[in-house]
């Protein structure tokens, strides 16, 4: 018998933008899950595809490398396929083209939700509903078909029609007031995307066992995810502290919201490549036998080995004046040998890797974390992260690079959805089919 | 109703954050899980918060929230009693999830080899900090030093100073999330085609691989060679990121193709009719982002956070206050959508926590039982896995 991937047999439409959905289809992509995404050549969905679809090389330039750091600086014929801040999430997916705003595309999409078992997206609220694109609608085509929608705040409630990327959820959930320097207000809050992160893999979560419900009764469902309430377990310990004492958590930077201390990110040795001019070492001494270890790796100066160090509610009235004296050891470090140095004494510790470097660390080459993919249009070959489960047995490999727009188009209308050579040519004129975005789209 | 995975049982060696995590959203979906614990019980016990900072291992508040609708079993696995009834109760479940470091289960003879055994379709999870076979397998890690490593922490503050983290575990429940994606296909593989396997889920790269940041980061560098930095104060994006106003902060973002929403929110003034601003670029050049910024603050200091987002969202600008805790459980959409969840609790009483994370129609998140007391359920565990007295009683008696 062959071995099946985990989710193999499993057909997953793709109507999603931005991360978070983007993010839940990749994992059931990883898992086997034939993931296809609907593209519309007349629609350039907001970021999803980049920002213009044709940004000049110096427009390129001046973006942030996140917006702006295509191939060997140059944007190309086709930009939106390799955009970086969202290409590495597209691997492992189909893509095929139909614009379906119109009552023929709608049909083409009906049919493709026949022969799924669920549809992930993650529109602005009512985004599709305006298309008519309702979990009434798709029911029409498969009874039994598994959705997700995954508004902000949720379909119902005040917020329900407020628009939102995973930095405003986290911003109404608290994350954004919480997290960063005591000493700074909360305007060096940088955004981020751990919402996105979290909607995203508890989206292929709820997928999954929509799908296993599904297998034992035979029924599928809606389910709804508000990214908003979603969040909230990321500040769980926040939540406990009000319920229990009514206390708001406060900034605290990189110490432990358990008291662990020393708790910190110290500086190293500078940089060696022009690239890297900051390098730091994250500490973290969770017991007294961490920080007995601490103090030995340190060579036992004499301020380390006083005993009103040894227990934490010691060190803790001392945080500041200990993070200093570190800081000033760390400092002649090279961060990669005071990690080897720190876990050789059972310190947990390790170097805060930026982008440039995570690549030539043994741990990544080892696992094989980033592998060279050759994307469609011959852009060229780069090392792009790969599936991060480990199923040994029934192991997750990348069997298709970063899909470019409209790359499965032939598949899909051809052999999934059966149309003639005729019928394929009709959807091809009236510009249902391409791999380019429409002349009107800047 | 019952949950989608009534009937899966799964044994759940984890202690802390990440694969806790895992094993509570499976729980809260219907999976009966039985939480081992060692004696003294998960360290999460031990941390905080506490109800008038009194430590008591009964009512953690990390405990409590990542232990919902589990059952708990004390078992010592350094007695062979110990592991032999862990092995049976093994065969009697669908997966097991655990997070020793890489090799300890093996030497206590309860890995996968023992535990595959005794049911060849049974799976082991394990959520490990670097996975089980890095040449960084025995070194030790927090939610700050493993997402420091894997994630985009060194991108976040400001350039001035140090890279500063997520709050709190947010690290360690986003791999949770991902350990609980890789237990539901661990079982798919086991229902489907009997096959058992030992999945490994490992922190770092949960983050590596994971949707925020860090992938990118890494990619513009492979195509372009640009490294990404950490902002200088004085040089953040314009209308992108947290900004004040009368009584707190918004996040914002405003720039981009869109900036005629930006004016809407604003009542359309007339120095933002100006065609400069509408050229692509245009708040790319500092100067002229100096001057929209300046024209925007006294603005933003005349509204309060709740006004801003009002207005934003009827321009469509994207939006949304920074709300303290107190804000959110005050709040009357999350109230108005029944968000929250009322634990009852022999120990620490009565709790309003957070509720679900999704919305399953037909199989419902519930909070069905409290989380457990320390070992309150072992006897009636073992008893289902068919052990008799004599057996229980070895196990659960003090060496």
């Amino acid at each position: 018998m062959t071995v099946r991937l985990p989710l193999e047999g499993v057909r997953v439409v793709d109507l999603c933008v931005v991360w978070a959905g983007t993010f839940a289809t990749l994992l059931l992509a990883d898992l086997g899950a034939e993931v296809i995404k609907v593209e519309n050549p007349f629609v350039l969905p907001p970021m999803t595809r980049g920002a213009l679809a044709h940004p000049s090389k110096e427009y390129a330039a001046a973006l942030p490398p996140a917006a702006g750091g295509y191939p060997n600086n140059d944007p190309g014929a086709r930009p939106w396929n390799v955009h970086p801040t969202f290409v590495s999430l597209y691997r492992n997916k189909k893509s095929f083209t139909v614009d379906w705003r119109r009552p023929e595309g709608m049909e083409v999409l009906g049919k493709l939700i026949a022969k799924s078992d669920a549809v992930v997206e993650n529109n602005a609220t009512e985004t599709l509903e305006r298309l008519g694109v309702t979990y009434e609608w798709l029911r029409q085509w498969r009874d039994d078909i598994v959705m997700i929608r995954m508004a902000a705040y949720g379909s119902s409630g005040p917020y329900a029609q407020a628009r939102a990327l995973g930095v405003h959820l986290e911003s109404v959930m608290g994350h954004t007031l919480i997290r960063g320097y005591d000493d700074l207000d909360p305007t060096t809050s940088t955004p981020i995307f751990s919402g996105d992160y979290l909607a995203g893999a508890q989206s292929a979560l709820a997928v999954m066992m929509a799908l296993w419900h599904r297998d034992r009764t035979g029924e599928g469902q809606l389910i709804e995810m508000a990214q908003a309430e979603n969040a909230s377990a990321m500040l769980a310990q926040g939540f406990m502290d009000y319920a229990l004492n009514g206390r708001e958590p406060e900034r605290i930077g990189n110490r432990s919201i358990y008291g662990f201390c020393p708790s910190g990110v110290f500086p190293c040795r500078g940089g060696d490549v022009a690239l890297v001019e900051d390098r730091w070492v994250s500490i973290c001494v969770t017991s007294d036998d961490e920080w007995h270890g601490l103090v030995v790796a340190m060579g036992s100066p004499e301020w380390a080995t006083a005993a009103s160090l040894a227990s934490q509610t010691g060190r803790r009235a001392q945080e500041a004046e200990i993070e200093a004296a570190i800081g000033a050891w760390t400092k002649g470090w090279d961060d990669y040998d005071l990690f080897h140095h720190l876990q050789a004494h059972g310190v947990p510790a390790a170097p805060i890797l930026d982008g440039t470097r995570a690549f030539d660390d043994p741990h990544v080459q080892a696992r094989g974390v980033y592998q060279p993919m050759t994307p469609f249009d011959q852009i060229g070959t780069y090392r792009f992260v790969t599936p991060f489960l480990r199923f040994p047995a029934t192991p997750l490999t990348v069997h298709q690079p970063p899909v470019a727009m409209g790359e499965h188009n032939d598949y899909v209308y051809r052999e999934l959805l059966d149309y003639s050579e005729a019928e394929y040519q009709g959807f091809k004129d009236r510009g249902h089919v391409s791999m380019d975005f429409d002349a009107s789209i800047a | 109703m019952p949950g989608p995975l009534t009937g899966v049982r799964i044994l759940d060696l984890t202690v802390g954050i990440a694969g806790p995590y895992a094993t509570k959203l499976l729980a809260d979906y219907g999976a009966g899980v039985l939480k081992v614990e060692p004696p003294g019980g998960d360290l999460s016990r031990r941390l905080g918060p506490f109800r008038a900072d009194t430590p008591n291992p009964e009512a953690s508040g990390t405990f409590l929230y990542f232990n919902t609708n589990k059952r708990s079993l004390m078992i010592d696995l350094k007695r062979p009693a110990g592991v032999e009834a862990l092995l049976r109760l093994a065969a009697t479940v669908d997966l097991v999830v655990e997070s020793f470091r890489p090799g300890v289960l093996d030497r206590l003879g309860a890995g996968f080899a023992a535990l595959n055994a005794r049911k060849p379709s049974l799976s082991l999870v394990s959520v490990t900090n670097f996975g089980q076979d890095s040449p960084y397998r025995d070194y030790k890690g927090t939610d700050l030093t493993l997402y420091g490593f894997g994630g985009e922490m060194y991108t976040m503050g400001v350039a001035e100073r140090e890279p500063v983290k997520m709050y709190g575990t947010a690290a360690l429940v986003e791999t949770g999330a991902s350990a609980a994606v890789a237990a539901m296909g661990a079982l798919f593989v086991s229902q489907r085609q009997g096959i058992g396997q030992h999945v490994d889920v490992s922190i770092v790269d949960s983050h590596l691989g994971g949707a925020d940041r860090r992938h990118v980061s890494a990619i513009a560098y492979e195509f372009s060679g640009r490294k990404t930095p950490r902002t200088p104060v004085n040089a953040r994006a314009v209308l992108r990121g947290p900004y004040p106003c009368a009584d707190g902060y918004v996040e914002l973002t405003g720039a981009g193709a869109r900036l005629d929403r930006f004016a809407k929110m604003l009542g359309n003034p007339e120095w933002l009719a100006d065609p400069k601003w509408y050229r692509t670029g245009a708040l790319l050049d500092s100067e002229l982002g100096e001057e929209l910024e300046a024209n925007f603050y006294p603005w933003l200091y005349a509204h309060t956070k709740r006004e801003i987002w009002a207005k934003a969202q009827e321009a469509r600008v994207l939006c949304g206050p920074l709300l303290t805790i107190d804000e959110i459980a005050r709040d009357e959409h999350f109230r108005a959508r029944g968000f929250w969840a009322r634990l009852d609790h022999p120990v620490a009483g009565q709790i309003e926590m957070p509720g679900r994370p999704f919305i399953l129609p037909k199989s419902p998140w519930e909070l069905r039982r409290p989380p457990p007391l320390l070992g309150q359920h072992t006897v009636e565990i073992l008893r289902e896995a068919g052990l008799d007295d004599a057996e229980i009683t070895a196990v659960t008696e003090v060496s």
